[in-house]
This record gives structure tokens, sequence and C-alpha cells, in this order.
């Protein structure tokens, strides 16, 4: 019988990661969310809202159209399933919900390749109608052509946020403010690290200085800051490092701080996770292949440790390899060192990125008590804080069974890493020592209607 | 009426869209109503754009007095679900707007 691979996620990693497959005699099954290819950074709009490749992905055109082709190029020779969510990784056994309703797919082999969502701090106002994550913001303008607002600010910790700000810009949105909550000095002293990967570093001051160009100042090491209004957003605040308070008038704020893998499949097909001190949060292991610690499954790009969209495309592909290698079919080996190569260069420029943007815990350290901190189910930073100390809860499942947290319908995505990082500091603890939220299906909200 | 906010609507109310259109659609116009009042979308809009173009919020907060209008926008956060007459829900960022889409914003739990 033929072995049985599937790939889930057709982002740049699942993508390559199936073209790689296919070349090296496979069929595969390529399991997508989304309506089109693309993942969330080469997100593609719906029919009737596209535009050029050129006008929504910039300097990325090329790469992106590349990608979005290669389901179509491949035709028969895959197994392409879009609108399809995999909720459940049981043995050897996915089950998915898609067009056709409820469905499992039995598999020898699986690349995970899952990508990664906005890591999300709480502020003052966050939950406000008109507030959305950074990625939120730019999805809006790239996949539906509109503004969050009439007049937005944006806020954050990492390269997307001079990126977004340039794009909202050029496509004639209002800008109230830019701040980054990191200081500016940490990103000279990584500069010349950085030169590693010169292209990028050189779209990075590009992106930089078009926005100087166009009035834009992007306001660095900002200490604090909130959102105010009743039903919606009405102003931003901020206070920088000599303690002075600014404040702006806008009706839309895009803000968030880095990105955070989506673990969940991962977790679920019994992967072993240790704790990235870099990255703050629990990841599945791999080795420089993709493999991972359970026997046939294999992780690429951002699902499983944030190194952007060209390491993912390589990853996916290495993974590929990896999977074919394991099956004894033959493989291009100069091909395979090509493609190490190329990922060793790039992890040492991530490592500069990462440093360039240092982890923002000082925004966590003055949550007030009466912050939301569970998005879904409205759970306050002082219960999370009372419970850890009255009710002894020391790591991060004895404080979900206490106070929901982690059981809403996001699952965690948006407050895990808070509420770890919270609990942490009540404790006295570093935040490894909190472990983290155990996975659960359905990873996403799926109706019960028509469960087998 | 602040001088940044001219030509919106900044007395608070609900309808007021959130989102601006920076880029025209050519597209075919669609109807949909928003608790019962006729609204129009355009091809290839997501429903949770046609909402925020028409409205400041995709529904109410069950676990408190407020209103909610998404978050991610690519189907993690689960902030965006939303009410259709007839009583099913569907995700706001992830479903396209069809003609006569029925939104609920404001049933009648929450007056």
């Amino acid at each position: 019988m033929a072995d049985r691979v599937v790939v889930i996620g057709a982002g740049p990693a699942g993508l390559r990661a199936t073209e790689a497959l296919v070349r090296g005699g496979l069929r595969p099954i390529l399991i997508d969310e989304a309506e089109r290819p693309g993942g969330q950074i080469y997100r593609q709009p719906p029919p009737g809202a596209s535009r050029p490749a050129k006008t929504l992905y910039g300097f990325e055109a090329r790469k992106a159209a590349a990608l979005h082709a290669i389901p179509g190029r491949l035709g028969e020779a895959i197994d392409y399933r879009p609108r399809t969510l995999v909720w459940n990784v049981f043995e050897r056994r996915l089950d998915t919900i898609g067009p056709a309703g409820h469905g499992a797919v039995a598999f020898d082999k699986l690349i995970i390749a899952s990508g990664a969502m906005d890591r999300v701090l709480p502020f003052p106002g966050w939950t406000l109608p008109g507030v959305f994550t950074l990625g939120g913001a730019q999805i809006a303008l790239k996949a539906q052509g509109v503004s969050i607002g009439c007049r937005v600010a944006f806020v954050g910790a990492g390269p997307l946020l001079p990126l977004i700000a340039h794009q909202y810009a050029k496509a004639g949105a209002e800008i109230a403010a830019v701040l980054d909550v990191t200081p500016f000095f940490a990103k000279l002293q990584n500069a010349h690290l950085m030169l590693a990967e010169v292209r990028t570093l050189a779209k990075g001051f590009w992106y930089v200085a078009r926005n100087s160009a166009s009035g834009l100042t992007v306001r660095s090491d900002v200490r604090a800051f909130g959102v105010e209004g009743e039903k919606r957003v009405r102003a931003l605040w901020w206070r920088d490092p000599a303690g002075r308070e600014h404040r702006v008038a806008c009706d839309a704020v895009g803000a968030s701080f880095g990105l955070r893998s989506e673990t969940q499949l991962a977790d679920l097909a019994g992967c072993t996770f240790t704790f990235d001190t870099t990255a703050r949060q629990w990841l599945p292991e791999r080795d420089l292949a993709g493999r991972s610690s359970a026997s046939g499954i294999y992780l690429a790009g951002d699902g499983a440790g944030i190194g952007g969209a060209d390491v993912a495309e390589l990853q996916g592909e290495r993974a590929a390899l990896a999977l074919l290698d394991d099956l004894g079919r033959s493989i291009d080996r100069s091909r395979m060192a090509e493609v190490d190569r190329k990922l060793a260069r790039q992890a040492r420029f991530r490592s500069a990125l990462e440093d360039a943007y240092p982890y923002p815990a000082h925004l966590l350290d003055d949550i007030a008590d009466d912050e939301i901190i569970c998005r879904c189910e409205g759970i306050t930073a002082g219960t999370l804080r009372a419970t850890a100390s009255e009710r002894d809860a020391h790591e991060m499942n004895r404080l979900k069974a206490f106070t929901r947290i982690g059981m809403g319908r996001c699952q965690g995505r948006v407050c895990g890493h808070a509420a770890a990082e919270i609990l942490a500091r009540a404790r006295g603890g570093d935040i490894a020592a909190v472990g983290r939220l155990r996975g659960n299906p359905p990873i996403k909200p799926v109706p019960i209607a028509g469960l087998p | 009426m602040m001088w940044w906010l001219r030509g919106h609507d900044v007395t608070g109310t609900a309808k007021t869209g959130l989102f601006r259109r920076l880029v025209p659609r050519a597209g075919a116009p669609i109807p949909f109503t928003i608790d019962g009042e006729a609204a129009e979308a355009r091809e290839g809009d997501l429903l949770l754009t046609a909402i925020l173009l028409h409205r400041s919020s995709l529904r109410r907060f069950e676990f408190g007095d407020a209103d909610r209008a998404g978050f991610c926008l690519m189907a993690a956060c689960q902030d965006c679900w939303v009410g259709l007459a007839g009583g099913g829900r569907v995700r706001a960022c992830t479903t396209p707007v069809e003609p006569g889409m029925a939104v609920v914003i404001r049933g009648a739990d929450h007056g």
C-alpha cells in the first residue's frame, strides 16, 4: 500500500513541503483551513477582492505568486483540501471538518506547518471594538482593502510594526501614532549582526526611511500605554522613557508584540515540548531537518518556532526531504546540503533580529487587577493572582481548573501567554516553572451536528 | 465634531462604521441586513468587513456589558462569531458575505 502522507497548512512551509514530496514521488494530501493557498503572510484576498501581487505583497510579490501557484501547478499530483480544519490528531488519524462536513484522514507520515499568530499582551482598553492585532490590521488591508479605522494608531515590538505602518500610509490611511515598546538602541546594536541577511535588513531600513519621509515617526521605548473609549476607541495614551504622558485621538488601534507559534496539533500528535527562553513559549522539539520527537511527525515553519516566511519555505522543503529519506526514497543530497546551509545562515540573522526586539516584560509588570486577560470569558488578572496565592495554583493547568483560563473559545491562544507571565510573577518564579496549558481537541470550535 | 473624524459620526452610536474602505471594489453590490436594517456589501467582502463598514461592533460580549468587533482576523481568536437570524452562528472573519444574510447583533437576549 502506498504511503499515506499528509501536510497540514498551505503557507510557505506546507506548500514547499508538498512540492518536495511530489518531486520525491509521493501524492500527499494537503489540508488547509483557508479557501486559497498562501497562509497568513501571503494571504490572498477572497474572489472579488483580488488586487495585483505587487500591490499586495510589495518586495515579496514574486515569492507570494510562486507559492500561490503551487497547488494549481501540481494539480492531480496532490490531493488538495482547502477550507478544511484539522481539529484533532489521534494516533494515526486526523479529524477534519470541511465543505463536505466531518471526516477522518488516516496517515503514516505527517508534516505539521500550522503557522503562527500575533503574540497578544493585554493593556488597558484592549477589548474595546476597534482594537485589533497588528496581523489583523494587516489582513484587513491586504485581504479586504479596508483600514481598521479612520485614524489609526499602531503599537508593537517586532519587525511587523514599521512594515504595517508603511503599508497603511501607502494605502492612504491616516495614522495617529506608531509606538515601539522596545528600545531603539537594541536595533542599532544588532544591525551589524543582521548584515548576515543583507536583503532583509535593507528592506527593514527602507520601511523605516519611507515612514520618516512620509512624516511617520516611530516612537521607541514606550514604557506604558492604553486605549481609551466607552463603546469604541477614542484615544491612545502612552508614557515615554522620561515619564511624560502623551495622548492622541484615534478610532482604531493595531497592537501586538511579536509572534506566537500555533502548537496545538503538535501537542495532540504527542510531540515533546521544551521551553524556549527567547520565544518565551513551550515549543515542540525538532531536529535541524524538522523531525519531531514523535515517530512519523515532522514540523516546519513558524508553527514550531518563529523564523519568518523565507525560513518556513526552506524548512518545509527540508522536512519533506527528511520524510522521503526516512521512507527510504532517493533524494537529492546536494539540494539537501544547500537547504541546510541556507537555514544555518538564516538562523544567525534571526538571532540578531530577536535581540533587536527584546521581550517587552515591562508591559506585564503593571497589569491592573481589573484588567481582562481572557478575552473569551472576561477572566481578570486579579482572579488569576488571587487563585495563584489562595488556592496554591502553581502551574497553568491547575490555574485553568480553578479559573477556566484557557478554556474559552480560543483555547488559550490569546490569553495563554499573558496568563503564564502573570502566574509566574505571582508565584515569584520564572515562566518555565509554571508549565503550559495542555492541548485539547477540538483545537477550534466545530459544530457537533454531523459528528460520526 | 472633532476635526480628525470629519465626515464620520462620532456620537458613539453603534451604527457608525468602524472600518474605512481604502480600495474601491468593482464587484456587484450584495444586499444583506443587520438587525433587520438594509445594508450593502460588495463582492469579495468577508462578513466581518461587511458589518464593520456599517457598525462599530459584531456582537455583544456574553460575560459582561461590552461589545466586540473581532481581534485577530485570522481564525484564531474566535472573537468574531456572529449570530444569524434563524439561530445559526458563523465566524465572520472567514465567512464571505452572501446576498440576503440576516445578521443579528442585538438579539432578544440583549435588548
